[in-house]
């Protein structure tokens, strides 16, 4: 471990907290993951994880070894961008197929479905206007 | 001093990353309808990139981290086909 060695304090420290923060923001999203009751209450819990979890992590790996290679390393933004975009679309995606199913077999703890409003069609012409001229 | 102070931090970020993978396992495995275990499978797959990244920090090698990424890339990728299983019965129409 040499290279954990050559990191100086002021940022070992931050490295460390970072790292820490993002772990237990993991444990804590998937703790309630695992607690909570509803699935639609449910797909709240990991996003702590998927937000400021990986957040800090990346942060932490960005800073150590920008340090270490004496360089700005920023490709772990790549990963953070991703995560940000990805994340709503998967469980937005997920929420919907849930509904989708919960109000194909007509559960009770869901909405119901909006009534779809009539098919707009064209209107036949009166038979008594005048032709157009 | 500093090795030893990031080496114990790294140990307890990893333990709590594992017990952050166990919980979403029970989800997968007791999830009582299809959607708890697709939302199980993509926190685990979360949670595996940041283990990854935290394995990346502990080596110095750059190597973890296009592991990391690719973990996420196909996450996503999975968690979509399967919402799209879930609502339609079908990936591709």
């Amino acid at each position: 471990m040499t290279h954990l060695a050559d990191l100086p304090v002021w940022a070992a420290i931050p490295v460390a907290l970072l790292l820490l923060l993002g772990a237990s923001l993991a444990l804590i999203g998937s703790i309630g993951f695992v607690r909570l009751r509803s699935f639609y209450e449910r797909v709240h819990a990991p996003t702590l994880g998927t937000t400021m979890g990986i957040g800090s992590v990346l942060l932490a790996s960005m800073l150590c070894f920008t340090v270490l290679q004496s360089r700005l390393v920023l490709h772990e933004i790549l990963i953070a961008i991703f995560m940000v975009v990805t994340t709503p679309i998967t469980l937005m995606l997920l929420a919907r197929a849930a509904l989708y199913r919960d109000r194909s077999e007509g559960s009770d703890d869901v909405p119901a479905a909006p009534p779809v409003p009539p098919v707009q069609t064209a209107a036949p012409p009166a038979p008594d206007a005048a032709p157009p001229v | 001093m500093t090795a030893t102070l990031l080496l114990w931090s790294i140990f307890l970020a990893q333990i709590l990353l594992v017990a952050a993978m166990a919980c979403a396992t029970i989800r997968v495995l007791r999830g009582p309808r299809a959607q708890d275990r697709v939302l199980g499978l993509d926190t685990l797959y979360v949670n595996a990139t940041m283990l990854l990244l935290t394995f990346g920090i502990r080596t110095g090698s750059t190597l973890y981290f296009e592991a990391a990424l690719i973990i996420a890339l196909l996450g996503f990728v999975a968690t979509a086909a399967l919402a799209k299983f879930l609502m339609r019965g079908e990936v591709i129409e």
